[in-house]
């Protein structure tokens, strides 16, 4: 989506004056040095808790569910708050990449990749806990409907538990297609460069691409496509989880407001987890340039929109609740508030609502120390408002005489901690083999956002449209963006 | 020599801008261009080079379809013929119900199908190898190509002279 004026209030999304042969060497040279240290002890943490969370997923696959602190009142626990969580998190990374490339975003070209592959990771995550929940993990493939010599007997087509299958392998399967064949042109652009042993391994990941106009002609074809098909997928994805409580009978669960509350808050965690990941990757890699103040600032203003989505939705869910006069919807938000988990509702309530109104303070959203934190509030939040829906819900029964409480077992966070391990493991791994940002689609934007080209490009096209004061703001806008660089 | 053996003259150029109007130069000059090969992809290529639309999308369309029937015809044959149970006192025939899975299939078809497609038609997959005129063309050059078989000394020197006047960087010759 390149070519074309740029509009003078957008900030240049590319700095340091880069030519095209400087950006493949920004973008491929982490590839190519060795690791660092500090690359290294993150590795071996994140192996570390992916070993733990192994072994606990053996445990549970070996002992069975009891190994769990899941009761008869709590049937679901830490397991579907993780699927939840970890769901939610895979949201931004499609959003990113389909999303705002149909509504023409180009600062989603700095971030798309890593959103991309950060989707991937999470929904991998994501789709242990449904597997591993089941019990017998061994026969998970009963899922699937396929001819078979039981009857045959076919799933029910009517439970969203299984459109909830449907929906996270297409998900999957659509994500990793589009990530990969945006790596392949980057892919190739690595292999050109490489010797020996790499150059054969990126030979065989390049898949053959040479750069030829048709070639391009048609992956911006597919991609428009891929992004279109992709983008009523994203919603409808979340919107199937959300049907696994709202299609049930339980007060608290079944409500109408879930999809859009769900699909809010998953594109609000998975931005949120996308700035944790972005704040850290840009200093260690050195892509200041690339992913700049200004695409921190964007994804802020999403946090912004979407937490306060969530909020609202929050809210409306308690006057609802009051509003319906049915004691039983009452009695589950105001257990829910006041009830023994109050502690988490709280916590959803503080990390969720009120510290993303932060953002509406331009300082904040641009400052990357104030963003780190928020992030990993809004991840903590995200958690706490899965664990308010299922746990708490839960524990307080129709029946006071099946009330129940529930803590995790070890082997229960064990496979959480596994599942962090799991994703920065994958993420760790993508930084060293792949660019971490898109080379074609970064030299494709640089003649309309590079920082050299934005300013004439910008003063001309303006003084075609307007003329006079606009000047001023050309100005007022280039000494912010000095200041940031600073 | 082989059949499959072609050999070529290249030039590359430093901006997408000299490559467009040396194509437009090659073409009202009548050369008749092999192929243009670009680090990333250039706007308005297409009716320079006389490329017609990619007719993916429509390949998309058709593979979406066929999804969206599996999905529709399957769960209908499956609710209705093959095993009718009644579920929660729904009908054997609950379309609703199938709206989702219905719509990720035919996500999930016209996706692979046309990623398929794209990597067939291209000529590219896994473990493929093609020949890569130049390593700066991933990098930051772009080429245009013209096969030579066939043309005279004569000819080969016009399109060495059409590099040099179109203010090409490096031009060279290679077998392909």
């Amino acid at each position: 989506m390149g070519s074309g004026p740029t509009s003078p209030i957008r900030e240049p999304l590319v700095h340091g004056h880069k030519t095209y042969h400087q950006i493949t060497e920004d973008l491929c040279s982490p590839t190519e040095r060795a690791p660092s240290k500090a690359w290294t002890l993150a590795f071996i943490v994140a192996l570390s808790a992916l070993t733990f969370g192994v072994i606990c997923i053996l445990i549970t696959i070996w002992v069975g569910i009891g190994t769990w602190r899941l009761n008869r009142t709590i049937g679901w626990g830490w397991d579907i708050t993780n699927f939840v969580w970890w769901i939610g998190i895979g949201h931004a990374g499609t959003l990113i990449s389909a999303i705002l490339l149909l509504f023409r975003q180009k600062w989603r070209t700095g971030v798309n990749r890593a959103a991309e592959a950060m989707t991937i990771f999470a929904v991998i995550c994501a789709a242990l806990f449904p597997m591993i929940h089941v019990g017998r993990i061994w026969v998970v493939f009963y899922f699937f409907p396929y001819p078979n010599t039981r009857g045959p007997l076919w799933p029910n087509f009517n439970s969203p538990l299984l459109w909830d299958l449907f929906a996270i392998s297409t998900y999957f399967t659509v994500s990793l297609l589009f990530w990969y064949t945006g790596l392949v042109p980057d892919f190739a652009t690595v292999r050109d460069r490489a010797k020996g042993f790499r150059k054969k391994l990126y030979t065989f990941l390049a898949f053959g691409w040479t750069g030829a106009a048709k070639h391009w002609q048609r992956h911006e074809a597919l991609s428009l496509v891929l992004a279109g098909l992709a983008t009523p997928l994203v919603l409808s994805v979340h919107t199937i989880v959300s049907f696994d409580f709202a299609t049930s009978v339980i007060p608290g669960w079944h409500t109408t407001i879930f999809p859009p509350y769900f699909v809010a808050g998953a594109i609000f965690s998975g931005f949120a987890m996308v700035q944790t990941l972005m704040v850290i990757t840009r200093k260690v890699l050195n892509l200041q340039d690339y992913i700049t103040i200004g695409h921190i600032e964007s994804m802020n203003k999403v946090i912004l929109v979407t937490g306060t989505i969530v909020g609202v939705a929050y809210l409306t869910e308690l006057f609802i609740a009051w509003y319906s006069g049915y004691i039983y919807e009452q009695f589950a938000f105001f257990n829910r508030a006041l009830g023994p988990y109050w502690w988490s509702y709280f916590g959803m309530m503080t990390c969720n609502v009120l510290s993303p109104q932060l953002f509406w303070s331009k300082k904040i959203r641009r400052n990357v120390t104030m963003t780190f934190f928020m992030s990993i509030f809004v991840n903590i939040g995200m958690w706490f408002e899965r664990f308010v829906i299922i746990a708490t819900t839960l524990a307080r029964d129709y029946l006071p005489s099946s009330w129940s409480f529930y803590v995790p077992s070890i082997v229960e966070v064990g496979i959480y901690i596994g599942t962090l391990g799991i994703f920065f493991t994958f993420y760790l791994i993508f930084v060293r083999v792949a660019p971490v940002v898109a080379i074609a689609e970064i030299k494709h934007i640089l003649k309309n956002a590079g920082d050299q080209y934005a300013k004439p490009n910008a003063k001309t096209t303006f003084q075609q449209v307007e003329s006079g004061n606009t000047e001023l703001q050309v100005a007022g806008h280039d000494s912010h963006a000095a200041h940031d660089h600073h | 020599m082989k059949q499959s053996e072609k050999n070529i003259i290249f030039g590359l150029y430093d901006d997408e801008e000299d490559l467009k109007s040396a194509i437009i130069k090659a073409n009202a000059d009548h050369l008749q261009i092999m192929d243009v090969l670009t680090p990333f992809p250039v706007h308005g290529l297409d009716p320079l080079l006389g490329l017609a639309e990619s007719r993916l999308h429509i390949g998309g369309f058709v593979y979406g379809m066929m999804g969206t029937l599996t999905a529709f015809l399957g769960m209908s044959w499956i609710f209705t013929r093959d095993w009718p149970q009644i579920y929660g006192g729904k009908p054997y025939w609950p379309i609703l119900s199938f709206v989702p899975i219905t719509f990720e299939l035919t996500v999930l078809f016209a996706s692979i199908g046309m990623v398929v497609t794209f990597y067939v038609i291209n000529g590219q997959g896994p473990g493929i190898q093609n020949t890569i005129i130049h390593p700066s063309i991933t990098d930051d050059k772009f080429c245009i190509a013209f096969e030579t078989d066939g043309l005279d000394y004569n000819q080969v020197d016009k399109l060495r002279n059409f590099f040099t006047n179109t203010g090409a960087s490096l031009v060279e010759t290679k077998t392909i």
